[in-house]
């Protein structure tokens, strides 16, 4: 039925080799994968601190501002994110003839730049929800010490909504991770690109998408386990008492 | 009583139909313009589909046109989503491991659509990148020829996705049938500026004996009827009717 041996066999493709070339010798598959979600996130998350931020702002215009954003991203799926991007942009002749183009015209670019805006989009919104949730003891206590705002919000506020965070946030990094797989319907190589190539060209459908299957289904479980670690150290005073 | 007759007239129609007409499923991928396009009924139309009916009546049984996109098509078949692939595939050894094939309906050569004036030889790529159909003849041989020369071949899902990538400028080349190229792209205006440049590639190694119909291995029964379906509307004037149709030219080749 399955055949293990021809999975075995197209292992390579996944690992950036096969073709006789050794593995790694490219970035397709699963490196690529990673690449584009470990970079999404990193600027993902550098935008939506400050987002999350502005987002709970008393300035109606500001919340108004990042409130549309977030909107706009969360309302829209990531495809068409992404091919509004890649196809749409590359329409505009002001967009081929402008700096931007030089990046613009690499696929990789283009993914990079639709997964960050929409990771950024979900996180925001949950570390302003978190930052709402900020226990008012701890306000009023940072208020007794005669902290200025600013102060109370770097030192109190913010820290404690990105631990409270810190669950939500694994969810929406393995939510993205499986994203990343429409990388492959813009000419990228990530895993489920590979698995689509390896497809089309021995013509089995189970295999080649099963072992793409095998790849996210290992990579959920590290990050999964990596955030267990994370929210042990730094949300351990949330936990249940043990003694 | 009304009912009851209608009822009568239902079942008798369905059972007469049942007893006439037998259904073939042919697989056709609609982003292969002027061979298969979606029209604007949501149907697929184009060379593929009428040659698709024409072999229909011919063979005298009711046709059903099922869409899959191109990489999808022989694994399709194999899952028994449709009887057969009339998709402008074309017969190559590759292809003849995992499906048999019927006898060419047509046979066009393959070109490479670039800019106006681009001087090809297989070191005129090196360090560029060359659009191609996944899975595609023209996508084996662009890897094999201009690849090795240091060309890098972006595989794409759609042929009407690469002409987009070769008029923004992200490929420099799109390697495609050449009935396709002119029809869909050059010869809108989308294709201004662009042209065929270098010859024909037609090596049989890569590009096969022309398109063929293919079937699920094994099943000869349903070959025969194919050549010799094809054979009739070659013979009788369906084929012609239906080219010209589309092309001002011969497209079924020596």
């Amino acid at each position: 039925m399955i055949d293990v041996q021809f999975m075995l066999d197209k292992l390579p493709a996944f690992l950036g080799g096969g073709d006789g070339q050794p593995v790694f010798s490219v970035t397709d598959g699963l490196v690529l994968t990673l690449e584009l979600l470990g970079i999404s996130l990193f600027f993902g998350l550098c935008l939506a601190v400050p987002l999350g931020l502005m987002r709970v702002s008393r300035n109606r215009f500001v919340s108004g501002a990042v409130w549309l954003y977030t909107y706009v991203f969360r309302g829209t799926p990531l495809l068409v994110q992404l091919f509004i991007i890649y196809y749409g942009l590359s329409q505009f002749e002001a967009v081929r003839e402008s700096w931007a183009w030089a990046y613009l015209r690499e696929a990789y670019v283009c993914a990079i730049i639709a997964f960050t805006l929409n990771t950024a989009a979900y996180t925001t919104e949950i570390i302003a929800g978190q930052i709402r949730n900020t226990h008012w003891g701890e306000i009023e206590a940072a208020k007794a010490m005669g902290m200025s705002k600013g102060l109370m919000m770097r030192r109190i506020v913010v820290p404690s909504a990105l631990r409270r965070a810190l669950p939500a946030y694994s969810n929406e990094v393995v939510m993205m991770m499986q994203s990343t797989s429409v990388a492959g319907l813009v000419t990228l190589a990530d895993l489920t690109g590979v698995a689509r190539r390896v497809f089309s060209d021995s013509y089995l459908p189970f295999e080649p998408f099963l072992t793409a299957a095998a790849f996210y289904l290992a990579l959920t479980f590290l990050f999964v386990w990596l955030f267990k670690l994370a929210e042990r150290r730094w949300l351990a005073y949330l936990a249940p008492r043990k003694h | 009583m009304k009912k009851v007759l209608a009822l009568t007239a239902l079942t008798a129609s369905l059972f007469g139909m049942a007893a006439q007409a037998e259904t073939i499923r042919f697989g056709i991928d609609g982003n292969y313009p002027p061979f298969a396009k979606q029209g604007p009924d949501g149907k697929l139309q184009g060379f593929d589909v009428d040659i698709a009916y024409a072999l229909c009546g011919a063979m005298k049984v009711t046709c059903q046109i099922v869409p899959q996109d191109w990489d999808g098509l022989i694994p399709a078949l194999n899952a028994n989503k449709f009887d057969a692939i009339l998709s402008s595939m074309s017969i190559t050894d590759e292809r003849k491991k995992a499906v048999d094939f019927s006898n060419k309906y047509y046979h066009t050569p393959s070109r490479m659509i670039a800019k106006e004036g681009l001087k090809v030889d297989q070191n005129a790529f090196k360090g560029k990148k060359i659009g191609a159909l996944r899975a595609s003849t023209q996508e084996r041989f662009a890897k094999d020829y201009w690849g090795k020369a240091g060309a890098s071949v972006v595989s794409y899902g759609k042929t009407p996705e690469a002409f987009l990538d070769l008029r923004s400028g992200r490929i420099d080349g799109v390697f495609v049938d050449a009935t396709v190229g002119e029809l869909d792209f050059l010869k809108t205006p989308q294709g201004k500026g662009f042209a065929f440049v270098g010859p024909d590639y037609n090596e049989a190694k890569y590009f096969g004996y022309g398109a063929g119909i293919a079937v699920k291995k094994g099943n000869a029964a349903l070959v025969s009827r194919l050549n010799q379906a094809i054979e009739q509307i070659r013979k009788d004037g369906t084929y012609k009717k239906v080219q010209d149709k589309y092309f001002t030219f011969d497209v079924y080749g020596k």
